[in-house]
């Protein structure tokens, strides 16, 4: 006896839309028993996870600040995925953006005025988006596989960093410590509300980011041209369309958002570059792209959960008492639970049973079948 | 009716602040920690730190502890330490250098809150302090034990960041070594993490094979300890007492103890006594303790013991001159001492380092 997937010749629509919520009520239920295995109150493990954060003024602009880089690099992601390019590297254009749009207050430190930050986040995009566009031509030119060298140059871009901000770029006055000065007042990106917290434009820039991205994927050529590729290469060259064009274009929206957040990330929250920018975003937002069905819209909301599982984590450290580790277990089944739902809702189970030797091979011709 | 709702209100809010000023008899430390605590390096030394001020104090009922591990440098330092700060912590320490720019925005906000930031020297706020040890006085008589026992006249050291703590450690365990062996050379090994137990391994082994006989670390797993048991060679612990991983490898080690810190500054909140310090304590103030010396001949033990003995009363200075840089040019003359400021931003070598120095 073995088990077998078979494509499901029609998918759900309503499950489609379903699977997130399903994958979060699986997590809850799956946290639950791990919170009850360790000796912990499951509820009050839960509500400090998932309620705790959200009670509190200051706690809602945290949850702003770290959700914002997550969505604008899903949502760079998403067409990068929607167009079968698996860029991994979102964590190193994040990080060469941060770079190059830092380039400015460092280099011209007098000059300051307010188109000091938008030239900022322009170069910090540009920045991104170049880093980006290296995997891309690679795989464009050579045929290079994009997961290998995309994730490499993440730990390039880190050892760029680290470099800069040991070397060229330390602040004289930190005695020896490796970071860059501070960036002056021009040069930071402002706060939403400061009366009640440090909620920056971040998050105004990721909702805007999605909104425009989901009208350039439902509403435009592009974005037919896009998906079409991404499903089927040769149905879209029939079609006039060219998937060295589109690689580029994917991997270059993707890095120009994901630099976007990485230059917003330090002139906001941080306020100088150092050695260490982000705690794992460019990966965390891979999770983010698909618990949001790779759309864009659904990626906000996917954005706001995972934040609420870093905070919640936090929350549930001091409150319970259970390790730091837990978020990346929540994390984990959370990304396991989508793509468990997707694959059931692509794919039927099947047990087989050894066929007699008589019998026609029935389930392979299906099988078979479903791939188009 | 009126009348009634606002007495119960009264005696409501009356209930409430009795509730806090219950709550306020015990005091609420808390920890940031940039690490796991089982790392049995860094932030395993500041959780027992922690754990032994609330012993100190007067166990649980006094004192209540809470902390966050792995905690990042990045933004979510802010977010962490105001948590604490929000939570009715009455001391947060932030014990990496990585979170001094957040302690000091955070401290701006609750100004009844005390924050001791470990290793940093920014106090914008009068409710900040900065603390550090000098842990290169341990170095130092590292260097002498080294000298002694080395028969090639050359030691490793796997090190981690250029900052100015690593870069102080190496140059006093050289001059710990040059006051017993003017020749002996050290050989750096920069492994660019605090904690990698793969790559400090190959760091030991590559030192090992380019004919050191012991070996010392900047960084905070036990992988080199091992290597240099299975090379047959001695070698140094770090932060902890790394005997278990070494039991007849291990000379010393250099324990980064916070108890003593953490309990006297615990007990000036307790006491309504805290004030600002900036405080770099080093044997004379409990803050480095020595492993005990093993697997050594009794002559050089006493030398170790003895140069410990001279540090902690004062008489020594490990950077007293003369001194010379690395490429021989004069740095301290006959009789002077290096002052804690040019100490605390150390970007140079001294002589007998063999390695140039990552600027």
């Amino acid at each position: 006896m073995r088990i077998e997937l078979v494509r499901r010749p029609l998918q759900s629509k309503l499950f489609s839309a379903l699977s997130p919520f399903i994958a979060f009520a699986l997590m809850v239920i799956a946290g639950a028993i791990i919170f009850a295995a360790l000796g912990k109150n499951p509820v009050d493990g839960l509500y400090a996870y998932f309620i705790d954060p959200l009670t509190e003024v200051w706690s809602l602009h945290e949850l702003a600040i770290k959700a914002a880089p997550l969505i604008l690099i899903a949502v760079g992601l998403s067409v990068c995925f929607l167009s079968s390019n698996w860029n991994i590297g979102a964590e190193g254009q994040f990080t060469m953006g941060a770079i190059a749009g830092s380039v400015i207050p460092l280099y011209f430190p007098d000059f300051q005025n307010a188109s000091v930050l938008p030239l900022m986040l322009i170069f910090g995009a540009v920045g991104g988006a170049l880093y980006a566009g290296i995997p891309a031509i690679l795989k464009a030119r050579f045929n290079t596989n994009e997961i290998l060298t995309s994730l490499m140059l993440v730990y390039v871009a880190q050892l760029i960093l680290d470099w800069l901000v040991r070397g060229p770029w330390r602040d004289p006055a930190a005695m020896s410590f490796p970071q860059a000065p501070p960036f002056h007042a021009w040069a930071i990106v402002p706060e939403l509300f400061p009366m009640s917290g440090r909620a920056n434009w971040g998050i105004v820039f990721a909702i805007v980011a999605a909104v425009g991205i989901w009208f350039m994927m439902s509403r435009t050529l592009k974005g037919f041209e896009i998906k079409v590729i991404g499903q089927s290469p040769r149905a879209g060259r029939f079609g006039g369309f060219s998937t060295t064009r589109t690689i580029i274009f994917a991997f270059l929206v993707s890095g120009a958002l994901a630099g976007l957040a990485g230059i917003t990330e330090v002139a906001g929250a941080i306020g100088r570059l150092q050695p260490s920018i982000s705690p794992g975003y460019g990966f965390a937002a891979i999770i983010v792209a698909f618990l949001g069905r790779l759309n864009p819209l659904g990626i906000i909301a996917a954005g706001f959960v995972l934040a609420l599982s870093y905070l919640g984590g936090e929350a549930a450290q001091i409150a319970i008492g259970v390790t730091d580790k837990t978020v990346r277990a929540f994390q984990g089944m959370l990304l396991f639970f989508v793509l468990a739902c997707d694959t059931l809702i692509h794919y039927r189970v099947r047990l087989v049973r050894p066929a007699p030797a008589t019998a026609p091979s029935a389930p392979a011709l299906e099988t078979a079948h479903g791939h188009g | 009716m009126r009348k009634r709702t606002l007495l119960a209100l009264a005696a409501a809010t009356a209930l409430m602040s009795a509730g806090t000023a219950l709550a306020q008899d015990k005091t609420k430390a808390c920890f940031i920690y940039v690490g796991p605590i089982g790392d049995f390096g860094w932030s395993y030394q500041h959780h027992q730190g922690a754990l032994e001020m609330q012993e100190e104090l007067g166990g649980e009922d006094k004192v209540e502890i809470a902390y966050l591990e792995s905690v990042p440098e990045g933004a979510d330092a802010e977010r962490a330490i105001e948590r604490f700060a929000r939570s009715g912590c009455n001391i947060v320490f932030t014990t990496s250098f990585g979170y001094m720019d957040a302690t000091n925005k955070v401290a701006a906000k609750f100004p009844d809150v005390k924050f001791e930031h470990a290793t940093g020297f920014k106090r914008e706020h009068p409710n900040v302090a900065t603390y550090n040890s000098k842990f290169h006085e341990g170095r130092y008589v590292q260097g002498v034990i080294a000298a002694s026992l080395s028969e090639k006249g050359v030691a490793g050291y796997i090190a981690s960041f250029p900052i100015p703590e690593v870069v102080m450690g190496i140059n006093s365990f050289v001059l710990g070594a040059q006051s017993v062996d003017p020749d002996f050379k050290v050989k750096v090994v920069w492994a660019n993490t605090w904690f990698d137990p793969g790559k400090e391994a190959d760091a030991a082994k590559v030192l090992i094979d380019q004919g050191v006989d012991i070996i010392t670390q900047h960084t905070d797993s036990t992988a080199p300890m091992q290597v240099a048991h299975e090379r047959g060679i001695k070698a140094f612990g770090q932060a902890s007492d790394m005997i278990k991983f070494g039991p007849e490898t291990q000379l010393t080690s250099i324990v980064d103890d916070w108890g003593p810190y953490y309990a006297k500054r615990g007990k000036a909140v307790m006491d309504g006594t805290w004030e600002q310090v900036d405080v770099w304590g080093g044997m004379a103030d409990g803050h480095v303790v020595m492993a005990p010396y093993t697997n050594m001949p009794d002559d050089v033990k006493k030398l170790a013991e003895e140069t410990q003995d001279k540090i902690t009363s004062g008489e020594l200075n490990p950077f007293a001159g003369p001194i010379n840089k690395q490429d021989g040019s004069e740095w301290l003359k006959e009789g002077e001492v290096a002052d804690d400021g040019t100490l605390l931003g150390m970007n140079f070598y001294v002589e007998g380092v063999d390695d140039q120095l990552p600027q």
